[in-house]
Formats: structure tokens, sequence, C-alpha cells
């Protein structure tokens, strides 16, 4: 009974809130709605976790949907990577929701709150539908699913700003042109191999040579999907998203939602192209490296130049997805493996940051910075975590955030690329003055006379403190953090064939 | 000349999906009404779909049911069963784009993009006055 239920842990994972979404809905209560969609998140990185732990040691969970098997069927595949991030989707969604309930019962009116947890959870299951899958059609369909409820959940800020409400719309209008783009090229996929299992195409292509249907179609995936993750410059959609979404919203998709396009980047770019010919080695050289450069720098220099606090996050996010896809661009084991740490230290401070920025607009009624003097004092355990997460995206010793700058220096001094190693660390001295602006204006002024800022309640408090813990925590002892990316590095250089060249 | 006439005969349906993609994403991108967007939207997914049913198309095949007949040719079900997601997929996402029309709408009383962006500028102003008023 019990290893009848273990084998059936993959489906698990996307069924339980796939199904307990709707009854959120019908539950029709604030408080209702949340306890169901807070159990299901439990529920869900439990799951999650129990995977992680089975594929640790390097062994590769292999699903068949319905019982057919691959490469007919639909295949649920999980190695070292999938699991990394299926825990770390999962377990933001459990922190976020417990999170969103003061969050959300502020920012959103009371009749859209059953449908707003619904649209959450929906959320989640999609980015871990993207995450588990073995199926590259199938990977549209889940990524549709979290983007569409994405857009549902960015337009429920239209509650206290009606911007959401054109923010959620050019939203949409690029995630779709992304996601159809993303289509053109699985079509021009299917058409060179003929199949659409992500290790079966992989097989195909290695030995079926150079095309213009395959090169068409790499160029379609990387730009559909590079808008997915707000590459620079296709990000324009992300900063009104991010900043007039509900707090819950923007914390839970700022650490979520990217990191799995980031995923997806990564497993199609190795698992499935393999850069099996030259062309797509040339795209990453001197296509994706030079832009995620200058995204890192134009990122951090508009952040610098904001006054909402969620703005200048959004833009920093930007900046922090660049560091992701330079690691990338390397095309070595350390660039892999310190862009697989960096998705999970920005996730864990990104998460934290965007966090402080909700409890601010909950009990200060604002995220804008000029009229946040003197916050530091007013609610002091809330600006310290903001001080965790900020040091994090500086990368400050002691903080994960140094962690991944260290991996990902250490990488391109490997290739022996100076200057962008120069750059990488040049850059943090950006994130050093957008952060230090705030720091100095919560905790150097005075609060103005008049106003009264209480701490943030303590279901707030206790998640942004987890993650700022785990912020410190895996900046001081990242073995774990490490361990587990370095396997999945080596997992995704081992499926490409970029030993051969 | 043959050559030419063949790259655009042999090749007529790639050719009206490209022609039909960009008329949708240049529709997409160039209008500033919100619903004449979603309508370029639309011609842009529509070509994706035809792209895929056509990619499916065995010359000669008949629809992909089991005949008695053992030399029946069928065309390819498989990008076509593909392509009923995506058309569902499609429907979904221009509900919503119309709904946040709609609401959009109600709340600024236009949906034409620059007058939206010119009534956000307004508020904008208006708010930092209050605010200055409020100060002194």
């Amino acid at each position: 009974m019990q290893n009848a239920l273990v084998a059936q842990l993959p489906i698990l994972q996307i069924i339980v809130p796939l199904i307990a979404a709707p009854f959120c809905a019908l539950l029709a209560g604030g408080n209702r709605s949340w306890a169901m969609a807070f159990a299901t998140s439990l529920v869900t990185f439990a799951i999650a976790v129990s995977l992680f732990l089975s594929v640790l040691n390097g062994t590769v969970i292999s699903y068949a949907l319905g019982g057919w098997a691959p490469p007919l069927g639909i295949e649920y595949r999980i190695d070292v990577l999938n699991a990394f991030v299926l825990v770390i989707v999962s377990g933001v969604g459990a922190l976020t929701l417990l999170y969103a309930r003061a969050s959300v019962a502020h920012e959103v009116a009371p009749r859209h709150q059953g449908l707003f947890y619904t649209a959450l959870i929906l959320c989640m299951t999609g980015l871990l539908g993207v995450t588990i899958t073995g199926d590259a059609f199938n990977v549209f369909v889940f990524l549709e699913i979290s983007s569409l409820s994405t857009y549902a959940l960015v337009a429920t800020g239209a509650d206290r700003d009606r911007r959401a409400l054109t923010a959620s719309y050019n939203y949409l209008i690029m995630g779709t042109i992304g996601a159809t783009f993303f289509v053109i090229g699985l079509g021009l996929l299917l058409m060179t191999t003929g199949t659409l299992n992500m290790a079966d195409i992989a097989h195909r292509l290695v030995d079926g040579g150079d095309s213009r249907t395959l090169r068409m179609g790499f160029a379609f995936i990387v730009v559909g999907i590079g808008l997915k993750l707000a590459m620079f410059p296709l990000h324009l959609w992300l900063p009104n998203a991010y900043t007039y979404a509900p707090s819950a919203v923007s914390a839970f998709v700022a650490a979520t939602s990217t990191k799995v396009a980031v995923y997806m980047m990564l497993r199609f770019l190795f698992t499935v192209f393999g850069f099996s010919i030259p062309f797509e080695v040339d795209v990453m050289h001197y296509l994706v490296l030079p832009l995620a450069l200058v995204g890192i720098v134009a990122g951090s220099v508009v952040a610098i130049f904001q006054d909402n606090l969620k703005r200048l996050l959004a833009y920093s996010s930007i900046s922090q997805i660049g560091y992701m896809l330079v690691g990338i661009s390397f095309l070595s084991h350390d660039g892999l493996m310190a862009s697989i740490i960096h998705l999970f230290n920005h996730a864990v401070a990104k998460a934290t940051l965007f966090m402080v920025a909700g409890a601010y607009v909950m009990q200060a009624g604002t995220s804008s910075i000029s009229k946040l003097h003197g916050v530091g004092r007013d609610m002091p355990y809330t600006t310290a975590a903001f001080l965790v997460g900020g040091f994090s995206l500086i990368g400050v010793p002691l903080t994960v955030g140094f962690i991944s700058k260290w991996y990902l220096v250490q990488a391109a001094i490997a290739e022996g690329w100076w200057p962008v190693a120069a750059l990488i660390v040049g850059s943090s001295l950006l994130a050093i003055a957008y952060i230090w602006r705030f720091v100095e204006v919560a905790y150097m002024h005075p609060t103005p006379t008049g106003v009264i800022r209480k701490e943030a309640p303590l279901t707030m408090l206790i998640p942004m403190w987890i993650f700022a813990g785990l912020s410190l925590y895996f900046g001081i002892d990242a073995s774990l953090t490490s361990q587990a990316a370095s396997r999945a590095a080596s997992g995704l250089i081992a499926a490409s064939s970029l030993i051969w060249q | 000349m043959d050559d030419i006439l063949n790259l655009i005969t042999g090749h007529f349906n790639y050719w009206m999906v490209i022609v039909l993609m960009m008329v949708g994403l240049y529709i997409t991108i160039s209008r500033g009404n919100l619903v004449k967007k979603i309508v370029g939207l639309n011609l842009f997914q529509s070509s994706v779909f035809m792209f895929y049913i056509s990619m499916g198309k065995v010359s000669g095949g008949t629809a992909p049911i089991l005949t008695d007949n053992p030399d029946e040719i069928y065309s390819n079900p498989l990008p076509h069963v593909l392509i009923l997601t995506a058309i569902v997929v499609g429907i979904s996402t221009t509900a919503l784009a119309l709904a946040l029309t709609v609401r959009i709408h109600e709340s600024y009383g236009t949906i034409e993009e620059d007058e939206i962006l010119e009534i956000d500028h307004k508020t904008d102003q208006a708010l930092d006055a209050a605010e200055n008023e409020a100060a002194n």
C-alpha cells in the first residue's frame, strides 16, 4: 500500500493542487479558502521534499502517465535538477500562503479572495507541471496554466490600484506572444524529429545533423522562453506586473515563475538541444551572454532611480536574472552550478524582500520609499529582514548572494573571461547603491510626526524570517545547495553533447 | 525562375502562415486599441494553428480512422490533436484578455492605450499636488 502510494508521488505532485484548486473557489470565503490552499501547499511541499530526497543520490524517476510507456505516452521525469526546482516552488508556495492570509485580507476585496486562492494554487500547479514533465508539449500546457492564473492574480491588485489592470493586460499580450513563439519552436522540432518526448528528441537530434528547421526551432524556443523569464530586452512586462500585483503575488511570482523559466531554458538548451550543432553555442556566446551582461547593468541602474520599493525590487530581479543567464552561457559545469545555486538563492532573497514590501504596504499604507522615513525604528523586525535580503542581493559574505557570486566569478575566471568577472563584481556596487538608498531612509531619518506604524503581524513575520534565515543559513553552510546544484549541473552536461566538442 | 516558383508553390502553406503571423504580430504591436490588439493576437495564434494543421497533412491521406484497406494512407493525427489543446488555451487567453478589457473600460472609461496613460499621468500629478498641499 505504502509502496503503491510512493510510486504515484510524481503524479500526486500535480493532481493534489489541481483538484484542490476548485474547492478553494467553492469554499468561497477568505479564511476557509485560505485554509484549504495552505493545507494543499503543505501536502505539495511534503511530496516535493520526498521526491527530492529519493533522487538526490542520482537516480532518475520516470513515471508513465496512464501507463502509456514513453515516448508515445506523456512521461514525468524527475532528476536532481527538477526535484530541486520542485522544492523551491512548493516551498515558496507554502510560505507565501502562510504570509498571504493577513496581506490578502488587507489588499484584496473579500468577494475576490476565494478565487484569489484558487488562482494562486493553479499558478503553483502550472509551475510544478512545467518542472516535472518530460514531454515538450506538456510544458506548453502547464506554462499556460501558470501564466493565465498569474495574469488573473496580477489583475486582483486592481482593488488597490487600477493600474494593475493595464499591467496585467500588457503581461498577457507579451506572455502570450512568448508562449506562441515557444509553440512554433516546438512545431519545428516536431517536424525535425517526429516526437515530443524530451529525451527522445535529444536522442534523435544527436545524429540528426544541422538543418535550417532545427535552427529556427531553437531560435523560436529561446526567444519564447526569454520572454517568460524577462531576459533583457524582453523584460518590459515585468516591472509593472510586480509593482501593482498584490504583495503576496509579487513575492510568489518573483520567487518562482522566472526561476521556472530559467529551469525551462536549462532543460531545453542542455537536455533537448544539447548543443549538437555549433549554431547553438554561438547563440549563447554572442547573443545571450552580452544581453545578460547589459541586463545586469541596466536593471541595477534603473533600480537606483525608483521611488516605489516594489518597482525597485522588480528591476533588481531583471538584473539578477542576468546573473543566471551569464552562468548558463559559460556552458561549463561551474557556470551551470553557479546558475542553479543562484536560482535558489535569488528565490529566497526576493521572497523575503517582496514580503517586507508587502508588510510596509499593510502597516504603513505605502511602498513608496519617500514615505517610509524612519520605518526601521517603527518596524524593526520587518526592516531587519529587508537588510538580510538586501545584503544577499549585493553579495555580502555570510549571505547566500555571496555564495552564488563567488561561484559565478570563479566560473568566469576558469573560462578566462576576466572582463565578465570584473563586471559581475562591479555590478554589486550598483546593488549597494539601490539597497543603501532604502536603508538610509529607513534608519537614518526620523519618523515624520503624526505617522503611526505598527510592526507586522506574526503570520507575516514568520515566513519572512524563515526566508531570511535560509538566506543566512545557506550563506554560511552551502553544502546542501552546492551539492544539489553540482549534481544537477553534471547531469545537464552529461545529457548534452558538450563534452565531445 | 523555376526554382523560385517551386519555392513559392511548394511551400504555399508556410508562406500563408508567415503572412498571417506577421499581420497578427504587427496589429498587436502597432494598435493602441486594446480590443484590436486582441484581434491581432488571435490572428497570430491562428497562424500557428494553421502551421500545425498543414504540417500533419500527408498528400493523399485520409482522416486517421482504421479502414479495411491495408494500403490506406493516413494523415498524421498528432499535430492535429496537439493544436486542439493550443486552441483551447487560445480561447482562454482571449476570454481573459477581453475580461480585462471590460474591467479597464469600467475603471478608465476608455480602451485606447494613450488615453489610459494620460489619465494615469494626470492622477499621479493630482495626487502629488494634494500631498504637497497637505505637507504645507
